[in-house]
């Protein structure tokens, strides 16, 4: 029982991870919190259940959604942030100009789906369960746990590997050193808010998939969750990310099975606020706090 | 090479230049120096179009570049290497050179990575170091060995010897005037101006954002004046 619900634990903290990544990875290189960012994913869930019922098959409608999401994202960018930039007032007012772009384009979502509670059609994705060594395993499982390995993969060997994300990583360094170096940032912001629209897209995806329930509203408690596992990983850490959704997937599935429903949220901040006394930076974060006193 | 005309330029809202002309010829090593404030980071960060100029034109090889793009201008080759070196801690020793091979955006690489190591031998021995984990003095190297990775046309540094050992500061200076004799044209901003002066063929005097000297820096350093107001005070601290 306990094994079955950590494994359940971790594939939902697979996808937290996921999300909280894009969000991280955003405020890491470019000191933005977008607070749209949880209408990304509630975009990527809508495009892949609209794709799914005009009869697309669901890899087609999960590569629009991941495709759609890095666009909103992109355009979230061009339209909340990079006017802000051009006058220098980024910091405080870009926080205030996402929460605008976040609400716009939940009125939009609730405009389509009439403000209903949508789900994917049944056996969207095949129900089959599998048993090993006791524990069930669904199919979907696996699908959500190697689709989020294989996008943290894939982004780490984007950021660590390859000239692309060099550049990336001496802007989130130094945005002022890497231009004199002859980085175009613009070309740098594109890619940050595509890729991470690109996750949130994947992951609503999943949660649709997962959770059976699509709704406009559907990205704001992940974006709370994001949040508050940026906090706990430590801001802008990548790997930091990746372990506290891990954690809070985990420490959530787990207060669920065994307590009462209702704690499940008390549990979850009140540990996360006993590891911030322990941790103030959070569990990977360096001088998160010099990160955001910092004038740019 | 470079032919900075009537530039006039405002920082955080003060003016921090007036009417400043400036040259540097193809070849030549020359100095800015001036005291703390002058203006001289304004100087360099207008020719490298981080500031743009209120009015005034900034020419590189007879083409305007004041309102080119900072990362446009890098890329074709006026390279800074910026006050406190501003060399990316997080990333490796090598990672910061490959990442400066970022302003050849398609032009000839006139610097191997294999010859940075030769001439500073210290950036091959920690290539997988943090950069951050260097000390000062090689920082510096780092940020200049950088720098050469983009084939710089015109170099420009910005206070390379702040914050050295006097035997570092040697160092710096002996190898940009070995680079300058291999061909490269530097500007070199200073406030140590007793070594500027020795290790360059002309130079310029900034005082509140206005060049109130210039000429050879032979004979800059024998100037009265100068001595009095740039060159006193390294006297006294030497």
């Amino acid at each position: 029982m306990l094994a079955q619900q950590i494994l359940n634990g971790l594939v939902v903290g697979g996808v937290y991870s996921l999300f909280a990544l894009g969000f991280s990875l955003v405020f890491g290189i470019h000191k933005i919190l977008n607070l749209a960012h949880g209408a990304v994913l509630m975009t990527g869930a809508f495009i892949g259940l609209y794709s799914v019922l005009l009869g697309l098959p669901l890899p087609v409608a999960m590569i629009l959604a991941i495709l759609g999401g890095g666009l909103v994202s992109v355009f979230i960018e061009f339209t909340a942030f990079r006017p802000l930039r051009n006058t220098g007032e980024s910091e405080f007012g870009a926080i205030i100009s996402s929460i605008g772009a976040n609400l716009i384009i939940i009125s939009i979502a609730q405009k389509i789906s009439n403000t209903e509670i949508l789900r994917f059609p049944f056996e969207t994705f095949p129900i089959v369960i599998f048993q090993i060594a006791g524990i069930r395993v669904s199919l979907l499982q696996m699908f959500m746990a190697v689709m989020a390995l294989a996008l943290m993969a894939a982004l780490m060997y984007y950021l660590m590997r390859t000239r692309h994300g060099r550049q990336v990583r001496a802007v989130a360094g130094n945005e002022r050193a890497a231009v004199l170096l002859g980085v175009n940032p613009n070309i740098i912001y594109f890619q940050t808010f595509f890729i991470s629209g690109a996750l949130a897209g994947a992951s609503g995806v999943l949660i649709g998939l997962a959770f059976g329930s699509i709704h406009f509203m559907m990205g704001e408690p992940f974006l709370l969750a994001a949040f508050a596992i940026c906090i706990l990983g430590g801001m802008g850490s990548i790997v930091g990310a990746m372990v506290a959704g891990l954690l809070f997937g985990m420490i959530q599935t787990l207060s669920v099975a065994y307590l009462p429903t209702g704690l499940t949220d008390a549990i979850i901040y009140s540990t996360i606020f006993v590891i911030l006394i322990v941790r103030p930076n959070g569990l990977f974060g360096k001088a998160a706090a010099g990160v955001l006193r910092s004038q740019r | 090479m470079l032919e900075l005309k009537n530039i006039a330029a405002s920082y955080s809202g003060i003016k921090a230049l007036h009417d400043v002309s400036l040259t540097v010829q193809k070849g030549e090593m020359v100095a800015l120096i001036g005291a703390n404030g002058a203006g001289k980071s304004t100087l360099l960060n207008c020719i490298s179009g981080i500031v743009k100029p209120v009015s005034g034109s900034i020419d590189l090889e007879g083409v305007n570049i004041a309102s080119v793009r900072p990362w446009k201008i890098s890329q074709s080759g006026l390279l800074q290497v910026p006050e406190g070196r501003q060399i990316l801690p997080e990333l490796t020793v090598l990672e910061n050179l490959q990442l400066g091979q970022t302003a050849l955006s398609g032009r000839a690489p006139t610097y191997t990575i294999d010859q940075v190591h030769d001439m500073f031998p210290v950036l091959h021995e920690r290539k997988s170091q943090r950069a951050g984990s260097l000390s000062g003095g090689e920082q510096q190297m780092l940020a200049i060995g950088r720098a050469l990775m983009g084939a710089p046309r015109l170099l420009l540094l910005d206070e390379p010897s702040l914050g050295l050992a006097p035997l570092l500061v040697q160092k710096v200076f002996d190898t940009l005037q070995a680079l300058n004799k291999t061909g490269l044209t530097i500007l070199l901003v200073e406030q140590n101006a007793r070594q500027a002066l020795n290790v360059t063929n002309r130079a310029y005097v900034l005082e509140q954002g206005r060049i109130v000297h210039e000429g050879e820096s032979r004979v800059l350093s024998e100037d009265p004046d100068v001595l009095a107001h740039y060159l006193g005070l390294g006297a006294q601290s030497e």
